[in-house]
């Protein structure tokens, strides 16, 4: 491992010396990679980043699946380098509110496997004898999580990077990038202050100078930098009587949004509930202009005033220690994203140039061996599309969205987040045709992407009324199942089923392929067959090369050489970026996103024939407008463009129209869906209630890397002739019996003991008669991955992969959620809908 | 015994220095700012003494409003009390600074010098002129020590040393006196989060001393940053094979015995 002396050219540079980037280099260089520079400003093994000023523990649990396994196996690579320290967590609860998230904790840990309980104040105590437990209701233990060496880590990396790369990895410390060049939209090379190298492939793992190393490429990477306030305790006479680092628990005082953590005779004391104080990253001082580390700016004094008074009641006795004083205060500087989320993977419009950026100390080692094998052969064995750089491509990396999200963001870090909780901040940024008309009718919006979309429609309440009966079993009187929820979309569900809706704009994401070698290289792209006939449209998966979900996606041919892609829009910026990747350099093939030029409205219902029909120029009878397929159409004045396809089951289209003829459609559709009965309808029909009772798949839920096509009963293409990315994986899949099958389950009662009736809401995990969670051969768990009610099958459906022995339809089966269990009978194994299952509605 | 610590707000030295545009300021954006390493331990010392002799321990500083942070810190170590004399935040020269403290001192107590003890840093951390103490001293006509490594206080009596070279000197002081300490001449405590907590919670006694003009015969041209060459560092080994190089380095070179 040579040091400063740079090579004029190698095939990776990582800038960024911290924790990520010697975890990349290091699984690199294991996956055979023995060309690779390692460049860092700062010195090491303490660059000056956030590595070197976390606190530096590992809880395992949270609510990500993603997350959980990152760091389950981030500390798995802590141990076996010999820096982790097993101590536990726990997190207090001081609020009943707490009480129940804590209980959601459990329910999570059990889902993703990691052991965890709750405890009594008295347990919390027996444990953590200085926790004032006057202010505990219940702790949350953690056995497994600790704390760890990160500093020591990336030396134990480096050092094993070094003998898998036999020579070929050079680490330059104190070496500061000044440009990326980039040509023809490909990265070149890497200049430094101590020369230039040239590289085939650069990664930015700058933690919070990656906004400014991307701005170099042109591209952007959205994060600031945002102040966690951390001060050191000590020297402490309690800890003196016990050796080594840290001997008891690590306490999260959740509801003050603090933790409290011995190191050595110390005590941490970290907070993340002053207000959001963020950085520009041109004021992040350099080395030597920074007192501490650039990432340790001075403490600031009235922020951190709360926080004193909540960690003197929660620790008396420790804070209180006449010996002990504030021996260490600062402002610790790290990586805030819009969404809290890492920043991975290829960023799309420079070839080669790789993000890795806003990654904690717990997630870092693991992170790094899955972006590595992203890198080295284009899939990780934990799908990290939730992290994909790409997701907010051209609509979220402004400054003032990262600052807004990341100020909002940055209070629900410690804080209890529902699972469909609306960002408040930086909303109408997408906006269709269609909005002002449904703020007319008092839509409630959720955001995705950056699109306002409808999740229900106030104006719809009188149907409450007219569905009374069918309702009744299904409103949900607890609170936290009915938040960011009504009622109304049950009984917009019903209506679209009886009568017709207009749903839309689902903000999908739209890519037109054209080029003499478009049918080729789509082809090459899917599962199913493109070189269908001009007019048809293909559902199909799209997969990784291990047969893996990449995304699932409608893909109609519309001329010889023409071919339109609608992908979801949440999904869009990385599905982008998959096609763009995937474009062979001499093939002629060109994407044009069509996202923001065209509107999407969709007319679904028994009615929605006889109300297109009465406004469109053309034959819309099931005889000229077959089910499956597309055709320009011509509605009212509106030249548009049309496929007959429902996602939620139902007769009818979705209409494509330019965005500025968008709210014309809209009207025209409207007025003469008067005599229709029409309503609108929002996402919360097309996105669960209907999707669900047709058993329909939702990428990210049902769909990801980790599960194949057999498994998710998406097999319905078979084997084609031409070859695609993951076929080999595919057929495999189809020959071998699956390890586990997607089954659409229902509750059989929402109240076992009597009481509140509960609504699951996904994420829960899946028991057998004793309780016990269900894991396949595979050491896959079974976990809810879709819940919501089908008021027409009159049933709360849950989606979930089961181990074989168990996807047997009418067998009985647990469902945990907020600590209590509840029985759950297997409706149907595969993709058979509950609804319909014959879908005669889509085809009359 | 009731003590007196007065204490200026300077911007944190501990890293590379960086003047304004001007060359008239050091830039602390970066650097955030501190209380003078010799004038913590005038702090600790106030505070000890005021303790071991049943008084009360104050903390003054001349500055501008935020200066305040600095007095904070001074009353989460501990003190009792905090009075700031609030300028404008243009630079005061030390005759201007000792006048005002000594005029401040005394207005204190009804004329009467309302302190024991009077504690100084021996110089500050960023004009490094040696001057205030011994100015307010002279001013209020009781005597001073300057360079102080080791104080005690005994019957009315301040017993001062320092170092110099090859031994110490001893001065014996009658109360009330003032003392310019030297960092070393004890351990400044760090403050607790409960007395920090406190501290922010305390009020403090704020006065606007008489802007005096100019009339020193001194004007400052501008600052220069020292020169922050970063040296050669040579890598003597790794592991413990560094052990015989760097332990005759020490002896040889650096002449550690």
């Amino acid at each position: 491992m040579s040091s400063n002396d740079l090579p004029p050219e190698t095939k990776t540079v990582i800038i960024g010396g911290g924790i990520v980037g010697n975890s990349l280099a290091y699984h690199l260089t294991r996956m055979g990679r023995d060309d690779i520079v390692v460049v860092d400003k700062g010195p090491l093994p303490d660059p000056g980043g956030s590595t070197g000023h976390a606190s530096n523990f590992l809880m395992p649990v949270e609510h990500s699946k993603e997350m959980t396994h990152l760091t389950q196996r981030s500390i798995e690579q802590y141990e076996d380098m010999d820096t982790f320290t097993n101590s536990g967590g726990i997190e207090v609860a001081r609020t009943a509110e707490r009480v129940e998230e804590l209980k959601r904790r459990v329910q999570s840990a059990k889902a993703w496997g990691e052991p965890a309980e709750l405890l009594t104040p008295s347990e919390v105590e027996e444990m953590v004898p200085y926790v004032n437990t006057d202010l505990v209701k219940v702790g949350f233990y953690s056995p497994g999580a600790g704390t760890c060496d990160p500093l020591r880590a990336g030396e134990v990396m480096r050092a094993r990077a070094d003998e898998y790369a036999d020579g070929g990895l050079t680490v330059s410390p104190n070496t500061e990038v000044l440009d990326l060049h980039v040509e023809n939209g490909a990265i070149q090379a890497v200049e430094t202050d101590r020369g230039t190298v040239s590289a085939d492939e650069v990664v930015i793992a700058a933690g919070l100078w990656s906004p400014k190393i991307a701005e170099m490429a042109g591209v952007d990477i959205p994060l600031t930098p945002a102040v966690h306030q951390m001060v050191s305790v000590g020297p402490i006479s309690f800890f003196e009587d016990y050796d080594g680092e840290i001997s008891f628990p690590v306490v999260r005082d959740m509801d003050t949004q603090m933790y409290e953590r011995q190191h050595g005779n110390d005590l941490e004391v970290g907070s993340y509930q002053h207000r959001p104080i963020l950085w520009d990253v041109e004021d992040v001082p350099s080395i030597e202009e920074a007192p501490l580390s650039p990432t340790q700016p001075p403490l600031t004094d009235d922020a951190f005033e709360q926080s004193m008074q909540d960690a003197l009641e929660i620790v008396p006795d420790l804070l209180d220690d006449p010996e002990a004083g504030i021996r260490h205060e600062i402002d610790g500087l790290l990586s805030q994203t819009p969404d809290g989320g890492p920043l991975l993977g290829p960023l799309q419009d420079v070839d080669g140039l790789w993000s890795c950026a806003a990654i904690w100390i717990k997630e870092a080692p693991a992170i790094g061996e899955a972006v590595a094998q992203w890198m080295t052969r284009g899939w990780s064995d934990i799908d990290l599309h939730g992290a994909d750089v790409n997701r907010f491509y051209e609509y979220g990396t402004s400054r003032s969205f990262v600052k807004d999200r990341a100020s909002e963001g940055f209070q629900k870090i410690y804080d209890i987040v529902h699972p469909a909780e609306q960002y408040q901040s930086a909303r109408e940024i997408r906006t269709s045709p269609f909005y002002e008309r449904q703020q007319d009718l008092d839509a409630r919006f959720f955001e995705a992407a950056g699109w306002e979309r409808p999740q229900w429609y106030e104006s719809n309440s009188d149907l409450l009324e007219r569905y009374e009966d069918e309702l009744e079993d299904f409103r949900r009187p607890n609170e936290w199942d009915a938040r960011w929820w009504s009622p109304i979309i049950l009984a917009e569900h019903l209506h679209t089923r009886d009568h017709v809706s207009m749903i839309g704009d689902m903000g999908f994401s739209i890519f037109d392929f054209r080029g003499s070698d478009v049918v080729d290289y789509l082809e090459r792209m899917a599962v199913g067959r493109v070189d269908v006939d001009v007019g048809k449209t293909v559902y199909t998966p799209i997969l990784a090369a291990n047969g893996g979900f990449v995304s699932d996606l409608t893909i109609a041919r519309l001329g010889p050489e023409h071919y339109r892609v609608v992908t979801g829009g949440a999904a869009g910026g990385s599905d982008r970026a998959w096609f763009e990747g995937h474009i062979p350099d001499d093939a002629d093939v060109t994407l044009i996103d069509r996202s923001e030029s065209l509107c999407t409205l969709g007319v679904w219902g028994p009615n929605a024939r006889d109300l297109v029909d009465s406004v469109a120029e053309e034959d819309m009878s099931h005889e000229t407008f077959e089910p499956y397929t597309a055709q320009s159409v011509t509605i009212g004045e509106i030249d548009a463009w049309a496929m007959r396809l429902s996602y939620i089951g139902e007769q009818g289209w979705e209409i494509y129209a330019p965005m500025g003829q968008g709210q014309r459609l809209w009207d025209v559709l409207w007025e003469a869906g008067q005599d229709h009965d029409v309503r609108p309808a929002g996402m919360g029909v097309y996105g669960t209630t209907g999707r669900l009772e047709k058993g329909y798949r939702l990428f990210g839920h049902e769909l990801e890397l980790e599960y194949d096509p057999a498994e998710a009963g998406l097999t319905f293409h078979g084997v084609k002739d031409a070859d695609f990315i993951g076929k080999e994986a595919y057929a495999e899949a189809i020959d071998r019996e699956n390890t586990a099958t997607l089954c659409t389950l229902s509750v059989d009662d929402h109240a076992p003991d009597g009481g509140e009736r509960r609504f699951m809401l996904g994420n829960e995990p899946v028991l057998d008669d004793d309780g016990n969670v269900l894991v396949d051969d595979d050491g896959r768990r079974s976990y809810v991955t879709s819940a919501g009610t089908g008021p027409t099958v009159g049933k709360h459906l849950l989606m979930a992969y089961l181990p074989q022995s168990y996807a047997e339809e009418g067998r009985s089966l647990q469902v945990e959620y907020m600590g209590q269990q509840y029985p759950v009978t297997v409706e149907v194994v595969g993709s058979r809908p509950l609804f319909d299952p014959e879908n005669e509605r889509i085809r009359s | 015994m009731d003590t007196l610590a007065c204490i200026k707000r300077v911007p944190d030295t501990g890293a590379k220095i960086t003047l304004t545009d001007d060359d008239q300021h050091i830039d602390a954006s970066n650097l955030g700012f501190t209380i003078s390493p010799h004038e913590e331990c005038a702090v600790e010392a106030a505070i000890q003494q005021a303790e071991a002799h049943e008084g009360t321990a104050t903390v003054l500083s001349l500055g501008p409003p935020d200066a305040e942070e600095q007095l904070r810190t001074g009353l989460a170590m501990t003190a009792d009390e905090a009075v700031l004399l609030e300028t404008e935040g243009e630079e005061w020269r030390p005759r201007e600074t000792a006048t005002a403290i000594a005029d401040a001192v005394r207005d204190d107590a009804d004329a009467n010098l309302g302190f024991d003890l009077l504690l100084f840093g021996d110089e500050s951390a960023d004009a490094g002129n040696h001057q205030v103490g011994v100015r307010v001293a002279e001013a209020l006509d009781v005597p001073f020590v300057g360079g102080v490594s080791h104080l005690d206080v005994e019957d009315g009596t301040v017993v001062a040393k320092r170092d110099v070279t090859g031994g110490m000197e001893v001065y014996e002081l009658d109360l009330p006196a003032a003392v310019g300490v030297k960092e070393g001449v004890n351990e400044p405590r760090y403050a607790s989060m409960r007395a920090k907590m406190q501290a922010r919670k305390q009020s403090i006694q704020r006065s606007d001393p008489p802007s005096s003009e100019f009339a020193g015969g001194i004007e400052k041209l501008r600052l220069e940053a020292p020169d922050t060459g970063e040296g050669d560092a040579e890598v003597l080994g790794e592991g413990v094979e560094a052990v015989q190089a760097v332990a005759d380095l020490l002896e040889n070179e650096l002449e550690v015995t």
